[in-house]
């Protein structure tokens, strides 16, 4: 069957791709656009690994098939640095919360989505937040504290 | 998956011509939290993919003409919280959707989904039976209409017609004093499959309960509307022994089977308590209302 021709735009870059009508989006970052940040822990939407944003909204790339990225607005691990690491990054090295790195691209996505909403979420907040994001090395809290200091910080610098 | 067919129509008629010319193993894309899981783990073939995600009528959410709303099939749960009236009216039903999968899953699951994909334990589904809400399906042969209980035939069965999509959800206007509530069991805190389900929809009038409805899941083979709870606390000031009878009317409508989440026993009795506590949490938030 001939492939799909996709228009999209991924961390703001106008871009084109061809893919099968049944390829997920992960599959279409990952294997078509060279886009490895974002992973696969399940590919059933449990574990979050695959967190992107489409228009603005967290979703699982996984459960999103590459063709419905036509015409809309993907965002991915790989455009959250600027020439600098975003606040998060940079709290969650230095607090090490990350030590596989596996759930890590997901749990910054998922905690920035977050912060783009509520600048001063409570912590119950953030872990219902980031119930979707399963990490197997660190235990949480690290990431909780971590995403709770740079909401702290963020609050402060936008005074 | 390379055999697929993937159609995105604009339109209702696009999308109900382009589903009903497709053979029988077409699917509707809506969330894809349920269909892109039964695809990936080969219970679920589809030839063509028809994502109605771009069909305005499934994706508008209205007041309608008489005060109620019209909120369609595809719109999603984080869409639908985000509305500023929604969810003051049918906290019940909003917090039944919410209560579906992460963050992740909620940008994407809808109401319509949840029903179609026609689990026992569809968590959004209680509540919308609770509130009477009506089903609009269009098809090649028209329009018609379908109360929310009368649509799933069964475990991963609706009683739609081959060709027929679900549009949108009618839910009536709220008379004053009128609120709703859901709550489910699981074993876990989040992302876990309900044991029991039970939606309250009640209004009250000075104290005394004028309408009620009440609906049932994951206890038996579909959602269930329980009209003997919902009789034992109308024209009752929900006292005691009103709301006992409602608790023994849910576990004796419970059909429920026995897994490793719960025995039957358990789910049978967990029906009861939940009707109870929901129907405190309802009435509190109509005395409010
Ligand atoms: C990690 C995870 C956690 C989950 N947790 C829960 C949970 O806690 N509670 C719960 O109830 N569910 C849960 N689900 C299941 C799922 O998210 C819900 O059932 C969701 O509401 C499905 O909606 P959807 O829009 O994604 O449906 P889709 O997957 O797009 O569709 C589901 C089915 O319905 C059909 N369909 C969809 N829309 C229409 C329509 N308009 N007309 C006709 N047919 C249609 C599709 O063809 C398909 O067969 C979970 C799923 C995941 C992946
Ligand atoms: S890979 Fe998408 S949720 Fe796990
Ligand atoms: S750091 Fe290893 S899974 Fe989270």
């Amino acid at each position: 069957m001939a492939k799909i021709h996709v228009s999209t735009t991924i961390n703001g870059e106008p871009t084109e791709f061809l893919c099968d009508a049944g390829d997920s989006m992960l599959d279409a970052l990952r294997d078509t656009l060279g886009l490895t940040g974002s992973k696969e822990g399940c590919g059933t939407g449990d574990c979050g690994a695959c967190s992107v944003t489409l228009d603005g909204r967290l979703v699982c790339s996984c459960l999103m098939l590459a063709a419905e990225a036509d015409g809309h607005k993907v965002e991915t691990i790989e455009g959250m640095a600027s020439d600098h690491l975003h606040p998060l990054q940079q709290k969650f090295l230095e607090s090490a919360a990350l030590q596989c790195g596996i759930c890590t691209p997901g749990m910054l996505i998922a905690a920035k989505s977050l912060l783009e909403r509520n600048p001063d979420p409570t912590e119950t907040e953030v872990r219902f937040w980031l119930a979707g994001n399963l990490c197997r090395c660190t235990g949480y809290d690290k990431i909780v504290r971590a995403v709770m200091e740079t909401a702290a910080d963020m609050r402060e610098a936008a005074r | 998956m390379s055999d697929i067919r993937y159609l995105a129509p604009h339109t209702l008629d696009d999308a109900i011509a382009q589903y009903a010319a497709a053979d029988g193993a077409a699917r509707i894309l809506a969330g894809g939290t349920d269909l892109l899981v039964q695809m990936r783990s080969g219970v679920l073939k589809p030839s063509t993919i028809v994502d109605v995600k771009k069909v305005p009528e499934l994706m508008a959410v209205e007041e309608t003409a008489d005060g109620g709303f019209r909120i369609g099939a595809a719109v999603s749960g984080a869409a639908l919280e985000e509305h500023a009236k929604f969810g003051k009216v049918w906290p019940g039903v909003l917090e039944g959707l919410n209560l579906i999968g992460s963050t992740q899953v909620q940008g994407r699951a809808s109401m319509g989904g949840n029903l179609c994909n026609g689990s026992p334990a569809g968590d959004s589904v209680p509540a919308l039976v609770a509130a009477g809400v009506v089903a609009t399906i269009k098809g090649p042969n028209g329009t018609r209409e379908m109360k929310v209980e009368d649509v799933p035939a069964g475990p991963g069965k609706t009683n739609l017609k081959p060709g027929e999509i679900l549009v949108s959800f009618t839910f009536p206007a709220r008379p004053k004093g009128s609120s709703d509530a859901y709550l489910r069991m699981i074993p876990r805190t989040e992302m876990d499959i309900a044991v029991v389900g039970v939606g309250v929809s009640l209004t009250l009038d000075a104290g005394t309960c004028t309408a009620a409805r009440v609906g049932l899941g994951a206890v038996a083979p579909t959602v269930l509307l329980v009209a003997d709870a919902a009789k034992a606390l109308i024209g009752s000031k929900l006292d005691d022994a009103a709301i006992e009878a409602a608790a023994a009317a849910c576990s004796a409508a419970c059909n429920p089977i026995d897994d490793k989440r719960g025995t039957i026993e358990y789910r049978t009795k967990v029906a009861g308590v939940l009707l109870k506590r929901a129907t405190a949490i309802a009435a509190e938030r109509a005395g409010r209302a």
